[in-house]
């Protein structure tokens, strides 16, 4: 049985496409304004590349915070919604069964979630402040007039450690701004970006506990500069899955599969 | 989709309109209380509100918390209030309450139960408030400036409650040192207002304010029932009285009435909302510009059947030998004189569950696990409430305790008195994965 899950989140929307628990295709692509167009077109380009129509899929389940935009709209036509905590902590479970606790870092929030065989025990937010979401990073980019994609190989080549506030974006971007004027070195900068980040998100995880293994996912999880200190932080090793970004759409998917049978 | 559950029958509360009259009159009869030759004071809804009581029949209060809490319902009001005291240099950071108060003595403006704003701010003839709290100490304090300010002279009097919530054995000392309070609490009145000291009338109203509170923790008892005759958003509207009129007979009458509408509720099975599967209880002040978050969690069958706030802040209770948490017993005759009743009163209030926020949150947490249990709740929500730091002291440690004994919690952040801090669309989001993670889904979606 096919089904698909899509995961509309705030910078990206994601879509999986599953037979019976086999990935046939997966696509990604930036949403814009009209949310709805955006992820129907990454739909559409995943029908393409499996050379399947929307017919052929039996069951749809949308997560993310756009979810409710392609709920019962077509064509994307998702019978059933969930949240990304559900749905994460389905598709974790599906790529590293043993996982106990899920990290799941986006481009506007951050999450822990604390599993047992797929079912969400206890999670936690990041509350209002983009401080602990890959937004941080994107800000940060910005100040350095790096790409967002250069901060973790940057961060990586760092040879010192500076402290940085984390606790509001926008502070911490006057911060980055002081060291620019301070002639510290743009490695050490991403350094101290990507180390605060991580402590912020590891005083949100430590509130549900952490419990072996634990999980990276999200877009963040991509990054090479993050998982390091969030490593040091929590004092643990953690999983990187392949794919790491589309881990909540393939738990929509596959929840979309359970909901089927 | 559609999840078939089953579905009670509800009704409107026969009561509800006497309910909306009690609050509406109050307000009025405080705006109206010189134009009949009466008095006015104000103070917090934890002030021992019946010692007023005894310069006369004609004496109304307008308490702080609940008129904050009227004020925040009506957002454009609050929008207003907010505008002035942060002009004044009043940081937001301060409880939510206090500031709106303080917003409506600053435009000059008194708002009435409806959400009618009426021009000119009427001051009080005297301040009595209690110390329950830092913001409480200082509030009436600031207000007292503020009319000082506009050219009126609003004595002040507080009363120092510091002994600490009372587990178990209640030291004398403590009540005679707030009965010494009171008792020259009494003659600063005598001499502030001009007026006589009836001890009848002060019996009467300790006396009227024992029962109030008893009566609210016997209704809080019968939301045991499955399905739930009240629901906590309708709570609200009904516990207020207690923190408005406990004193007075008319509370007394309106909880008698009250409660034997809900045991005939519980007899007949109605229910306050038609798909009860999924009991919760909150804790603290809600979010009062944003209380249609009761009516989302309905949708999943999820109703607040109550809280430690909603039962405790007004409700007395008491722990029986075999554990179970119950209305605390009343004591066994009115007092018949002024010693008699400030004892009374002072010893009655110690007990109140609400301070155990205050200075021993394992009490509380103990208190939220037995309403847990008795009232057959599955989850807590609890309401890190930027907007009262007193009521929100120690809810970690409440969080800490309620899942090490076993029960699923949801925390999430907001102000009670202020919208800016809270973010609906965000609360609900992380609410519905809550939900989901408790395994429910969407009635209808």
């Amino acid at each position: 049985m096919i089904t698909a899950g899509i995961d509309v989140g705030a910078r990206y929307a994601k879509v999986v496409l599953l037979d019976d628990g086999k990935v046939l295709a997966k696509g990604k692509g930036l949403v814009g304004f009209d949310v709805l167009k955006s992820a129907s077109e990454v739909f559409e380009n995943a029908l393409k590349t499996s050379g399947l129509s929307r017919n052929d899929i039996r069951g749809f389940v949308a997560t993310g915070m756009g979810r409710d935009a392609v709920h019962l709209k077509p064509p994307i036509n998702a019978e059933q919604i969930v949240s990304v905590v559900v749905a994460d902590a389905a598709g974790a479970f599906h790529v590293i069964p043993t996982v106990k606790t899920v990290i799941d870092v986006g481009s506007e929030e951050g999450r822990g979630i604390k599993v047992e065989e797929g079912k969400v025990r206890d999670f936690v937010i990041n509350e209002r402040c983009a401080a602990g979401a890959g937004t941080f990073i994107e800000a940060m980019a910005r100040a350095l007039e790096v790409r967002v994609e250069d901060m973790g190989p940057l961060a990586l080549k760092a040879t010192k450690a500076i402290p940085m506030n984390a606790q509001c974006c926008v502070f911490a971007e006057s911060e980055v701004v002081t060291l620019i004027h301070s002639k510290v070195a743009k490695e050490d900068i991403s350094k101290a970006i990507h180390d605060a980040m991580a402590g912020r998100i590891a005083s949100m995880i430590l509130r549900v506990g952490v419990e072996k293994d634990v999980v990276l996912i999200g877009g963040v999880a991509l990054n090479p500069g993050f998982l390091p200190p969030l490593k040091k932080e929590l004092r643990t090793d953690i999983i990187v899955p392949e794919s790491p970004d589309f881990v909540g759409a393939l738990g929509a998917a596959l929840i979309a599969s359970k909901h089927k049978e | 989709m559609t999840t078939q559950v089953k579905e009670y029958p509800t009704e409107r509360l026969k009561c509800w309109n006497e309910a909306k009259n009690l609050r509406r009159k109050y307000y009025e009869d405080y705006l109206n209380a010189h134009e009949k030759g009466g008095l006015r004071w104000c103070g917090g809804a934890w002030s021992f509100s019946a010692i007023p009581a005894g310069l006369g029949e004609d004496v109304y209060c307008l308490t702080g918390e609940p008129y904050g809490a009227t004020i925040a319902f009506f957002k454009d009001f609050a929008a207003q209030c907010h505008d002035a005291v942060e002009a004044a240099g009043f940081p937001r950071t301060l409880c939510a309450y206090m500031r709106n108060y303080w917003g409506s003595v600053l435009l000059d403006k008194y708002i009435l139960a409806d959400g009618t704003v009426v021009d000119g701010y009427p001051e009080a003839d005297f301040i009595w408030q209690d110390h329950i709290c830092c913001s409480h100490a200082k509030w009436y304090q600031i207000v007292n400036w503020l009319e000082k300010k506009r050219g009126k002279k609003v004595p002040m009097y507080s009363v120092d409650v510091s002994v600490g919530y009372t587990t178990d054995h209640l030291e004398d000392y403590k009540v005679n040192y707030i009965v010494q309070q009171l008792n020259d609490g009494i003659e600063w009145m005598k001499k502030v207002t001009g007026r006589t000291y009836n001890d009848k009338l002060l019996c009467d109203a300790v006396w009227n304010e024992i029962k109030s509170t008893s009566l609210w923790a016997e209704i809080c008892t019968l939301n045991q029932a499955v399905p739930a005759p009240l629901d906590e958003k309708t709570m609200y509207s009904l516990y207020v009285m207690g923190t408005l009129i406990k004193h007075r007979p008319e509370c007394v009458a309106f909880y008698e009435m009250l409660r034997d509408e809900v045991k005939d509720r519980v007899r007949r099975g109605i229910a306050s909302t038609p798909h009860e599967r999924f009991r919760v209880i909150t804790d603290t002040q809600p979010p009062w510009a944003f209380l249609k978050i009761f009516r989302e969690m309905q949708k999943y069958g999820a109703v607040s059947v109550g809280s430690l706030y909603t039962f405790g802040l007004i409700g007395m209770w008491e722990y029986k030998p075999d554990g179970t948490f119950v209305p605390r017993q009343i004591p066994p005759k009115k007092p018949q004189t002024r010693e008699e009743a400030l004892r009374m009163i002072v010893e009655w209030t110690l007990y109140k569950p609400e301070w155990a926020h205050f200075t021993v949150p394992e009490v509380k947490t103990q208190m939220m696990a037995s309403i847990v249990k008795q009232w057959k709740v599955n989850a807590v929500l609890l309401h890190y409430n930027r907007g009262c730091e007193g009521l929100s002291v120690h809810i970690a440690e409440n969080r800490f305790g309620l899942i090490k004994a076993g029960i699923p919690v949801f925390p999430f952040e907001g102000n009670m008195g202020d919208e800016r801090e809270f973010d609906f669309a965000g609360t609900l989001s992380r609410l519905t994965a809550f939900f989901e993670s408790m395994g429910l889904k969407k009635l209808k979606e």
